[in-house]
């Protein structure tokens, strides 16, 4: 039984149906990748690059077929925002791609949904077959004469790494999820060598909400640097685990008031692929130039043994590595194996820096963002929890 | 007149290669479609489908032995997939996975000998806020306890055999 677990309607029960479309289609595609564009919206997968910047790439790059595609890959540990979007606001979601459809030139939209969400799938599928049959998908979308649009659902099938928009694309053309090299980039060449936009559904979802309410709206939420509101997936060591919405820019400290989560020794931020942030800091903020996050937030309370969480997080990322780099393929067990030398209380202090030396060798050197970013957590946690790792006895 | 199995494969690539398309793109649905009604992808289907497509088998079994929802060895009719990261983990997932094993009578990984359960894990489920989480097949259970696994499990055995039988008969009688 899967319950909703928010508390609050999202801003997004707020937004009408079909506005933000019929309004889009009223601009000229250059007047609406402006709006986008001046409105700040930064992907809200978790890299954080500019929407409307992406959109313009794709939009001036030549080629006769362009897809705007949907990531529901929602992979990361502790994130589920995504799947409360789709459930609550697939309308809005499948607006935003159609919005983004007219502002680059597409035809083709595709939603690649994780293959652990396959549940979803009807219902999204009914979604689509009512917006055919207004006139929203389709021949002339939306009354606009000469815009086609359509949007498949294309299904994971159980790989994190997917969830990176280059081995998605690689998924979605039939070969093992393994990373490209960037640049080029999915703007230039893309499915099938074509432009493509990668954005997160959440993203889109925004792109509409933006197009009713206008650019200066959002930009006028959060910070200058990190415009707008955030849905936050926060799990764990809290009575209120479940969705918060939040503008950017709101304090660790003040999220964990919001979801009971009081008292925590630290609060993971990012899932496996972000950072470990210890009591001391939660004075930080949430936001793209302090401690960003694709949504995920992991609260650990005072009994939480962190070697704990850096083996599971470890253990993910040694399952999930795709195998195609060295530094992330032999990176990931040997941190793994440094974990358990620490379970044992047999790991000098020279070993540790090693691990860690290993660890900073992952970040820069990984061919793609999972491996750049596999060591983060293991990171973090030795940075500030030292003392709880370091001197165990076998009976810890 | 007798048809093979391998016919009754073939002839269903044949359908779903026509419904996805005959180009690379197709190649992950219709692997989906095979591992949803035969539970694996056998050394012959990926031949098949090399054919079809015109590429080599061994990049047919590339793909399927990438993806940790396409398997080349048999499959229970229902595959049982426990959540194992972080949320779940602090949840109390290892008290389900135990339960799991005792009520199955097998290990992670195994499949039980009359072929109608696989035990897996899973990495993150999308379930955190109301972990621990499992996949039987397609439908998500949330909040399991280890007293929960039975039913889950007798909910699946009703499904089939002389207990699929008295459910019809008490549903006729009802």
């Amino acid at each position: 039984m899967i319950t909703p677990n928010h508390k609050a309607p999202l801003t997004f029960a707020a937004i009408p149906a079909d506005e933000g479309l019929h309004k889009a289609l009223q601009k000229t595609r250059a007047d609406l990748i402006a709006e986008v564009t001046a409105s700040q919206l930064k992907g809200r997968g978790g890299a954080g690059f500019p929407t409307g910047v992406k959109w313009n790439l794709a939009a001036a790059a030549a080629g006769e077929q362009k897809f705007v595609v949907c990531n529901a890959d929602e992979g990361e540990p502790g994130t589920f925002k995504d799947r409360v979007i789709l459930s609550e606001h697939a309308d809005l979601v499948f607006e935003g791609m159609t919005i983004g459809g007219y502002a680059i030139g597409a035809a083709r939209g595709i939603l690649y949904l994780r293959g652990e969400y396959t549940y979803l799938r009807d219902h999204l599928e009914g979604v689509l077959a009512d917006r055919r049959k207004k006139g929203l998908l389709g021949q002339d979308v939306g009354g606009k004469s000469g815009f086609q649009f359509d949007i498949e659902i294309r299904m994971g099938s159980g790989a994190y790494v997917c969830g990176e928009e280059t081995a998605l694309i690689e998924s979605l053309e039939g070969h093992r999820g393994e990373p490209r090299n960037r640049p080029p980039f999915p703007v230039d060449t893309g499915f099938l060598g074509n432009p493509t936009i990668v954005n997160n559904v959440e993203t889109f979802a925004w792109v509409t909400a933006i197009c009713v309410r206008g650019a200066e709206w959002f930009k006028g939420i959060g910070t200058p640097r990190s415009a707008g509101l955030k849905i936050l997936s926060v799990s764990g060591d809290c009575r209120q685990p479940g969705i918060y919405e939040f503008p950017l820019g709101i304090t660790i400290e003040k999220l964990l008031e919001a979801c009971g989560g009081q008292g925590a020794k630290a609060v993971q931020i990012g899932g496996a692929s972000g950072q470990c942030i210890p009591a001391s800091e939660f004075h930080r903020a949430i936001a793209f130039e302090d401690v960003a996050t694709g949504g995920s937030v992991i609260v650990f309370g005072p009994q939480r043994d962190m070697l704990a969480v850096a083996r599971n997080f470890l253990e993910f990322f040694t399952e999930e590595s795709c195998g195609q780099c060295v530094p992330c393929r032999e990176g990931n067990p040997k941190l793994l194996e440094g974990v358990e030398l620490l379970e044992h209380g047999r790991c000098s202090m020279r070993y540790l820096h090693e691990l860690c030396a290993l660890g900073e060798t992952m970040q820069v050197a990984s061919k793609c963002g999972l491996g750049q970013s596999a060591p983060n957590a293991f990171l973090s946690i030795v940075k500030h929890f030292k003392d709880e790792l370091m001197g165990r006895t076998e009976a810890h | 007149m007798l048809v093979t199995e391998n016919e009754r494969l073939e002839h269903d690539i044949g359908v779903w290669i026509e419904r996805f398309g005959k180009d690379r793109s197709g190649l992950i649905p219709v692997l989906q479609e095979i591992q949803r009604k035969y539970h694996r992808i056998s050394e012959h289907a990926m031949q098949v489908v090399a054919d079809r497509l015109g590429i080599h088998p061994v990049e047919v079994f590339s793909v399927v032995s990438f993806y940790s929802f396409l398997d080349h060895r048999p499959k229970g009719k229902f595959v049982i997939r426990l959540c194992r990261t972080i949320s779940c983990d602090m949840a109390g997932k290892s008290r389900v996975a135990a339960q799991l094993r005792s009520d199955l009578g097998i290990q992670f990984g195994q499949t039980t000998p009359d072929g109608k359960f696989s035990l897996e894990w899973a990495n993150c489920l999308g379930m955190c806020d109301q972990g621990p989480a499992l996949l039987v097949n397609d439908q998500v259970y949330t909040r399991v306890t280890p007293a929960a696994v039975h039913e889950i499990i007798e909910a699946c055995r009703r499904t089939f055999g002389v207990y699929a039988l008295e459910a019809k008969h008490e549903e006729g009688h009802a």
